[in-house]
């Protein structure tokens, strides 16, 4: 399984959750665990995906979740989960 | 969640705000099976070997760049010491392995190719006596060859002859690169103790000592480690000193998992992590500041050589532990024209090249990027290789020196030399001579290393 965490930071406003997770459906990418917290009107979700089964490959998705971010003003960054493994547990 | 959000966001804010980068992925490349009888077919094998075993370098950067989201700036090449390829040849014959080396370069697509060097602390082989005859040339016919020459060692001692010629080099290759500031000065180092894995420009080569391949791989992260201890602003030195050693920690396990990535993608072993704190022009990742949020008004106050040594210890205990492998350089970077901070202390007049020399002695490099005016005697600048190199013998590390005399340039000028080599104030230099103490020639013997005091 390759697991990924999706980290997305922006301006609150409605429909954020439903783009990034029909985004996500429509590649087939699972979400394993998602967390979401709103402060000082900054919206952070984070999520855990599983690429393992998704129909596109990592650029076509990037670029899918960039344009989804553009429109919302929202940041999203898809990065491997060993990433966050190496750096927080040893 | 196994990996709590706090902890998500913050690996984002490093690499989205604070500049977390990795500075370099090198691979290095032994070429001594490019030897031949004859010039021109040793540079052709060189060529192709570099092209051959070099190809997948970028290409296998970029997919890690996508998969771990986190950019990774320069992807370089270094090589065996050409002096080590040569034999007996004439320096304009060396140049030609420069232009085989710059052409594999481009042809791969790497921004700097390192190893245009010759080691020579304990004197010169014929080769090395042609390679840094030809180093003026050569860095003035290409763009992305890096020189180094190493010309002292704990061991050996220091060869002043060596020190001596490397003077007039400096002084011949700004003058052919006039147009540019003197900016082919910029791709030449002057070593003590040169590591044989270092993978940052421009000092980079391959060692003797070295596998066939390896990629090195040197991290970033200046910003990071400023914003760490904004948070400790007033706290004493021991809880500075954890907060930098931990943030070290964690900017060098992105380098180890980088470094193991393009290892395992490329087939090719990994060799070492490089734990310097390397700043870039850009603001917000600059050695310089961390030193002033440490609570000085302005880098070069007094102080300075004592933050300094509280960083470069601090960040190698991190990033020790961090990495399986550590080596190459290892410290933090004051590189003048490259770092934000620093140009803005040497224009208020708070920076000089004298604060400088003393801060080379607790962290690694030494006079890195250093703009003199373009009149500064051969001589003069022969001695301040000299002062930096017995720095780096005496205490048993590594001292480099990268000066540019800046053809036309005086006092107070600022020369651009563009991206990330940035723009450097030119530096006022002791105006008194040292000439007759740089003819003597000959070599320093090694010091001592008994009775320390």
């Amino acid at each position: 399984m390759t697991k990924a965490v999706l980290t997305v930071i922006g301006i609150d406003r409605v429909g954020i959750t439903a783009r990034i997770s029909t985004c996500l459906a429509e590649a087939n990418i699972n979400i394993l665990d998602i967390s979401q917290t709103i402060m000082q009107n900054i919206f952070t979700m984070v999520m855990l995906v599983d690429l393992s089964k998704s129909t596109k490959n990592i650029d076509e998705i990037t670029e899918e979740l960039n344009n989804i971010g553009e429109e919302l003003g929202l940041n999203t960054q898809l990065q491997h989960v060993d990433v966050f493994n190496s750096m927080h547990r040893i | 969640m196994f990996i709590s959000p706090d902890e998500i966001t913050q690996t984002v804010r490093m690499i989205q705000e604070e500049h977390l980068d990795i500075r370099t992925v090198t691979l290095g490349i032994n070429l001594l099976d490019c030897v031949t009888e004859d010039i021109k077919r040793t540079s052709e094998k060189i060529y192709d070997k570099i092209c051959r075993t070099g190809s997948r370098l970028v290409p296998v950067c970029r997919s890690i760049e996508k998969e771990m989201g986190i950019p990774i700036i320069n992807k370089r090449i270094a090589v065996t010491p050409v002096s080590l390829l040569v034999g007996n040849v004439c320096p304009e014959d060396c140049v030609m392995i420069a232009r085989s080396l710059e052409k594999a370069a481009e042809e791969i697509g790497v921004n700097f190719i390192g190893g245009y060097t010759a080691l020579v602390h304990k004197g010169y082989t014929n080769g090395d006596k042609s390679l840094v005859k030809s180093i003026p040339q050569a860095l003035n016919e290409t763009e992305r060859v890096c020189s180094s020459v190493n010309v002292a060692t704990t061991k050996a001692g220091i060869n002043m002859d060596a020190i001596r010629d490397m003077g007039h080099l400096i002084k011949k290759a700004a003058e052919l690169s006039k147009e540019t500031g003197g900016s082919a000065c910029a791709r030449l180092v002057v070593f003590a103790n040169a590591p044989e894995d270092n993978p940052f420009m421009a000092g980079a080569f391959h060692g003797i000592g070295e596998p066939e391949c390896v990629i090195n791989v040197g991290v970033s992260g200046p910003g990071v480690v400023k914003s760490a201890i904004e948070k400790v602003r007033d706290k004493d030195f021991t809880v500075l000193a954890e907060t930098i050693k931990k943030t070290a920690f964690k900017i060098t396990r992105m380098g180890q998992l980088i470094a193991q990535e393009a290892s395992r993608n490329m087939g090719v072993p990994f060799g070492i992590v490089d734990l310097s704190l390397a700043p870039t022009p850009a603001i917000g990742d600059s050695v310089a500041r961390i030193l002033e949020e440490m609570g000085l008004e302005c880098c070069g106050a007094h102080g300075t050589t004592a933050a300094l040594a509280v960083l470069n210890d601090a960040v190698k205990k991190g990033g020790t532990m961090a990495s399986s492998h550590v080596g190459g350089l290892s410290g933090a970077f004051i590189p003048v024209s490259e770092d934000e901070g620093m140009i803005n202390a040497v224009g208020m007049g708070a920076l000089s090249l004298e604060k400088l020399e003393a801060m080379t002695c607790v962290c690694s490099v030494g006079l890195d990027m250093i703009v003199v005016p373009g009149d500064t005697p051969a001589s003069t600048i022969s001695a301040i290789i000299a002062d930096e190199v017995a720095i780096g013998v005496v205490n048993n590390k590594t001292t480099a020196v990268r000066i540019i005399p800046a053809p036309g340039k005086k006092v107070g000028d600022v020369v651009d030399f563009g991206g990330l080599l940035g723009r450097g104030p030119v530096m006022k230099v002791n105006p008194f001579g040292s000439e007759k103490f740089i003819e003597r020639g000959g070599r320093i013997p090694a010091p001592i290393h008994s009775l320390r005091n």
